[in-house]
């Protein structure tokens, strides 16, 4: 559609005019062809109705529809650039069984009652309207230029304009043509390649990318204590060891001495780290411990509050956990609190979480402060994050996150 | 003494051997899982158990487990827990699970091992039935709490941190550079503070004071 607002010479001489006749073109074709088929199904169901066998066709025409719309969905890549997923949900087809349950769970799609009657439209009218435009755009083109191969006979003079005027009017043609492919292709694809489906997908993949990111922090979590962690607490084990076998105040000793105190820090950082990538607490007990874990941690006094009736979904465990990481960290350099208080209950299947503080509030989620990330992570599980924090305080964030 | 010592990692299983060897004690068993724990103290009877938190097969808490039960079960088998994080869940966990038989048990960050001599001083405290939390963890144990605790001066806290630890009057004294006689002092001081009537034992007062700090948390 953008093809037709740019220079006539720059549209005329690119492949949309044709890549339109050639969608127009297939386009009479599948109508031609299922409308023929539809009726058959139609007429060959109604017949055979009175022996039940021939109400099966009303099914077939349902579910064949499906086939024109994964047609028409291919074949819009003719003049639309871009992808158009199967909007059905993946259902397996091994055996029999599967293949019935595989009917009936198609039956029960809304989408497929979309695209059967996207496919009667198609059959009943839209391959119509794409014969009758093609059928005007070459049509009179077409006739100027052949009355001048008549004409050529008698009146020579006269055929030279009848070709040029049927060349314009075929240059000019192309629009009405390339406008309809363009409609027609819009049409399908709101009908065929739905905006809500298309979101759907959107948010099944994130969840699967926080999903697959939550796996990998499990992996470097593990790798890490299993590998480097070891490793300098042995070093650090074997330092401790030489450091008996030099003589006191010695210049090997004093060098063994630092060593050993660097191998500890470093022991500490990457204990630090490793708690960040992924809480071990969180996984062997669960929220309300972890949460416990974080207030002792924290420099001032946190009352936690967590009432839950078991253990919750992993994702919503670890985005909770980091809401309420991340709120202590900015009770603890931001907000000048002296005491903090989390709480969590269970609303309808969703997990209701505050983190108050009595500081001085105007908490900021623009100024650098993790509350940004935190409403990505929050979101990323479908979750609604607030924040109020009026100048003067008191901090209030709200998280609540579906648990279902 | 005589140890079994449950540790995944080779380096560290191997390395915890030679230390303990250095020292004097007998490593009778090395298991490098959970499941492998208990026959193991069954089979050899040991002075005190080492176990790592974290062990196959599932990686999570196997360790923590496999000690808690074998508390209930021979509730007089001092044990030492390692850990590789500060927890005062599991920490407080292990205290809880004491069955009242008064055997040592110890929960220390596995920095600890690479301060050579203070670790195997500690592991004999929990052989010899003391308590002995991680500095970590008291720390935060003590962070939190705020109504008795606060009543404490700076002082008094310090002292009750290292008590907890499973120090004497004496290691307090010197570890505070103050006399043995101002260590009782404060220990008075903060025990009647906290409500808790004066002990001669040390160890059962340790205990009286966490078991006072869970009891908050």
């Amino acid at each position: 559609m953008q093809a037709l607002a740019r220079k006539p010479t720059w549209f005329l001489r690119s492949a949309w005019p044709w890549r339109s006749l050639g969608y127009l073109v297939s386009g009479v074709l599948l109508g031609a062809v299922t409308g023929t088929a539809y009726l058959f199904l139609a007429i060959g169901g109604a017949a055979l109705a009175i022996v039940l066998v021939g109400l099966l066709a009303f099914p077939a025409m349902v579910l064949l529809s499906m086939y024109v719309a994964r047609f028409e969905r291919w074949r819009l890549r003719l003049v639309d650039p871009d992808p158009a997923p199967d909007p059905h949900r993946p259902v397996p087809t091994g055996t029999w069984r599967e293949r019935r349950q595989w009917i009936v769970a198609r039956l029960r799609e809304p989408v497929t009652w979309r695209e059967f009657g996207y496919a009667m439209v198609s059959c009943l009218a839209l391959w119509w309207v794409d014969l009758t435009i093609i059928g005007v755009a070459l049509y009179m083109p077409g006739l100027l230029i052949g009355s001048s191969v008549v004409a050529a006979e008698e009146e020579p003079l006269l055929s030279v304009p009848l070709v040029v005027l049927g060349l314009v009017m075929l240059l000019i043609a192309a629009y009405p043509l390339t406008a309809w492919a363009g409609a027609r292709a819009a049409m399908t694809r709101a009908i065929l390649v739905p905006l809500d489906e298309r979101l759907g997908e959107a948010v099944r993949s994130r969840a699967r990318l926080v999903d697959a990111f939550e796996v990998e922090r499990r992996r470097i979590e593990r790798d890490l204590h299993d590998g480097a962690q070891q490793r300098l607490v042995a070093l650090s084990l074997k330092l401790g060891l030489a450091r008996l076998d030099l003589a006191p105040g010695s210049p090997a000793a004093t060098q063994v001495a630092e060593a050993h105190e660097l191998a500890k820090e470093a022991l500490d950082e990457l204990r630090e780290l490793i708690r960040g990538v992924h809480p071990q607490v969180l996984t062997d007990r669960g929220l309300p411990a972890a949460v416990d874990d974080l207030a002792g941690r924290a420099p001032v006094p946190v009352h936690t509050d967590l009432v839950l009736p078991g253990r919750l979904p992993g994702p919503v465990e670890l985005a909770a956990y980091f809401v309420v990481a991340e709120a202590l960290t900015n009770v603890a350099r931001h907000s000048g609190a002296t005491r903090a208080a989390v709480r969590a209950r269970m609303r309808e299947a969703r997990l209701v979480l505050e983190v108050s503080d009595d500081g001085r509030g105007g908490a900021d989620p623009g100024a650098g402060s993790g509350l940004a990330g935190l409403a990505d992570r929050v979101a990323a599980v479908d979750g609604a994050l607030t924040l109020t924090s009026p100048a003067g305080g008191p901090t209030l964030i709200r998280a609540e996150l579906p648990c279902g | 003494m005589r140890v079994v010592l449950a540790e995944d990692g080779v380096l560290l299983r191997e390395g915890l051997v030679g230390l303990l060897q250095r020292f004097g004690h007998d490593v009778v068993a090395a298991v490098p899982d959970a499941t492998g724990v208990a026959a193991a103290v069954d089979d050899t009877d040991p002075d005190v158990l080492i176990t790592d938190v974290r062990l196959p097969p599932t990686f999570t808490d196997e360790g923590l487990r496999a000690a808690v039960a074998l508390r209930a079960r021979r509730p007089t088998l001092p044990i030492l827990v390692l850990s590789q994080y500060v927890e005062q869940t599991y920490a407080a966990e292990l205290l809880d699970s004491d069955a009242g038989a008064g055997a040592g048990v110890g929960y220390l960050l596995k920095d600890r091992i690479g301060d050579v001599e203070e670790f195997v001083a500690a592991l004999e405290r929990v052989a010899a039935g003391h308590t002995v939390v991680d500095p970590y963890v008291v720390r935060q144990l003590l962070g939190r709490r705020k109504d008795p605790l606060l009543r404490l001066t700076p002082r008094e806290r310090e002292v009750l941190g290292l008590m907890a630890e499973g120090r004497s009057n004496a290691a307090i004294a010197r570890a505070m550079v103050i006399t043995e006689a101002a260590v009782a002092k404060h220990i008075s001081g903060l025990l009647i503070k906290l409500d808790l009537p004066p002990d001669a034992d040390d160890h059962r007062r340790v205990r009286a004071v966490l078991a006072y700090l869970r009891g908050r948390s």
